[in-house]
């Protein structure tokens, strides 16, 4: 799923492989809790890869379409009695939706770079304000799922299984990532980041391929809130809008290695990984591992600016492939 | 091929283009030229369709194109390139030229095909997998060339393709358009390079502070009193004449 080009890389991604699996065996609560956390979050951070590391458009408010993913299932499960994989269903085409809506309205006016950043920033603002206002989304108190565990409720008792299900998407949407990368569109949403007037020559809609852009990158925020939600079983606005989101959204790819399929999930791991040493040896100060985020963000921005996967592409890489014509 | 009528376009008080017309023959090589400022640029970006003119009609093989969005007339088989050239930086040549290829293409590994042929044709085999950042002027001017020709585009407008080469690298690319030409593609090309414009094209057109004062095969233009008055200031014609009878 992904073309391999140094023993760097692939020694970063067997030890992301073996972590992932190791988890099975050290059958300790704590790792396999953080684990799933991150699991989360690193559908987030895919979510986010597709328009910021593939198009080039950095939003710094996918809290939006987390929140909206989350809530839309929360609603309609809480108020509607609806079935739960139907609320998945419902909150991911709503976040697309919303996606394909910031998206249309900001780049039918030539938004981009960072003011674009500030748009998806206002709209998660908005939105969390909104939650925390009106009376259908819970208000202040926000929504509290019944736990009923069960499949057809996707709540699980047994926490191996539950990571299985959770491990079972990352690699649906890495897989799904993978297509982008390899596809017109995806090669397309990589033109307009690269040039968009050359990419606007060679005919491609760049209007439309932007917009398609976070419609997709919609439909896995929204899936990674629902994912929460079904976790937790419990959301608020500061959880599902909240401004950290938007910023685990980013920092996992951008350290990992943007617009690659790997690069979003050893980043948003790795990062967890220090944030949670961190908060062990630093005795639980709460929000301390953003400091460290922050940190990790500025040394990787200036000593690898294409990720972990970036860097390790620069170990030992594999010979160039011959060129085929003389 | 194409028809372009009393195109116009003002930029504040500024006439950058007034009433420009010209035609392009299907199979033919058609030069724009003009000193530095005198719209060729902005020409080409209302007949590509990058801006709106303020009036005046451009019309490809009896077709009204104008003012339609650039993607659209890609895909009606019309296609610009840049004067400054804008490669996809990150990509590799072949990658690169496979963006275009994709305009009908729509699976990548025919795109790749399309690409590599493109590229093979052009003479950048050799160089398909390095990063297109790492060209130099003439060969990032060829993959522009290469990009366009592999979306499948009939009629190229080549925006100074030639600016910035060294003479052996502008007889290579001479040889590539004629042989690009016979292969079934129409030009229009803003030239500066005058070498490239007497050896390349049958008839050129003159565009002067953003209107058209002369038009004829290239060796009549650069006879003509008005073409030599744009390039050299005015009175400039008449002294040469004296020199010449002196």
């Amino acid at each position: 799923m992904m073309k391999l080009n140094s023993t760097g890389q692939l020694v970063l991604i067997l030890v992301a492989v073996a972590y992932l699996l190791g988890v099975y065996f050290i059958s300790s609560p704590v790792w396999m809790g953080f684990t799933i956390n991150a699991l989360i979050v690193a559908v987030l951070a895919l979510s986010w890869n597709v328009t910021g590391g593939f198009g080039g458009l950095s939003s710094f408010g996918h809290a939006v379409l987390y929140g909206t993913g989350a809530y839309t299932s929360a609603i309609l499960q809480v108020t509607y009695g609806v079935n739960a994989w139907v609320a998945l269903v419902a909150g991911i085409a709503m976040a697309a939706a919303v996606g394909g809506f910031i998206g249309a309205l900001a780049f039918r006016y030539g938004v981009k770079g960072s003011y674009f950043a500030l748009v998806t920033l206002a709209f998660a603002e908005v939105f969390r304000i909104c939650a925390a206002s009106f009376d259908f989304t819970g208000g202040g108190s926000g929504l509290q799922l019944k736990l009923a565990p069960g499949i057809s409720n996707i709540q699980f008792a047994d926490r191996t299984v539950l990571y299985t299900f959770l491990l079972a998407i990352v690699v649906l949407v890495m897989l799904l990532t993978a297509w982008i990368k390899y596809s017109r569109f995806g090669a397309y949403l990589v033109a307009v980041r690269e040039n968009e007037d050359a990419a606007r020559a060679l005919g491609i809609d760049t209007y439309r391929i932007k917009v398609l852009a976070m419609a997709v990158s919609g439909a896995f925020g929204g899936l990674a809130g629902v994912l929460y939600l079904q976790l937790w079983l419990f959301i608020d606005s500061s959880i599902a809008y909240g401004s950290s989101v938007s910023i685990e959204a980013l920092i996992g790819p951008i350290i990992g290695g943007a617009g690659t399929v790997w690069g979003p999930v050893l980043g948003t791991l790795g990062l967890h990984l220090i944030g949670e040493g961190a908060k062990t040896l630093l005795s639980n100060a709460p929000g301390l591992n953003f400091v460290l985020y922050a940190v990790v963000l500025i040394c990787a921005l200036r000593f690898m600016p294409n990720g972990l996967v970036g860097l390790a592409g620069r170990i030992g890489p594999f010979a160039k492939k011959e060129s085929k014509d003389a | 091929m194409l028809e372009v009528e009393n195109l116009s376009k003002s930029f504040g008080g500024l006439k950058a283009v007034s009433n420009a017309t010209l035609q392009v023959p299907e199979g033919s090589i058609v030069g724009l030229l003009g000193p530095n400022g005198a719209g060729k640029t902005t020409c080409f970006t209302m007949i590509a369709g990058f801006t709106k003119p303020d009036s005046g009609s451009v019309r490809l093989r009896g077709k009204d194109i104008t003012g339609l969005a650039p993607h659209h007339i890609c895909n009606l088989g019309m296609i610009r390139t840049f004067q400054i050239v804008q490669p996809f930086a990150g990509l590799t040549v072949e990658e690169n030229i496979a963006v275009g290829a994709y305009l009908h293409h729509h699976e990548r590994k025919e795109a790749m095909a399309v690409a590599r042929d493109v590229g093979k044709r052009l003479g950048m085999g050799t160089l398909l997998d390095r990063p297109a950042s790492a060209l130099t002027i003439a060969g990032r001017k060829r993959l522009e060339l290469a990009r366009a020709l592999a979306t499948g585009a009939k009629l190229l407008l080549l925006d100074e393709v030639m600016a910035g080469l060294i003479p052996t690298e502008i007889n290579e690319i001479v040889g590539i358009i004629r042989q690009i030409r016979d292969e079934g593609h129409t030009f229009l090309m803003i030239e500066h390079v005058m070498q490239a414009v007497m050896s390349l094209a049958e008839t050129a057109y003159v565009l002067n502070q953003g209107v058209m004062i002369a038009h004829g095969t290239p060796r009549d233009l650069v006879r003509d009193p008005a073409v030599v008055e744009a390039y050299l200031g005015h009175g400039a014609a008449q002294r040469l004449q004296e020199d010449d009878h002196a």
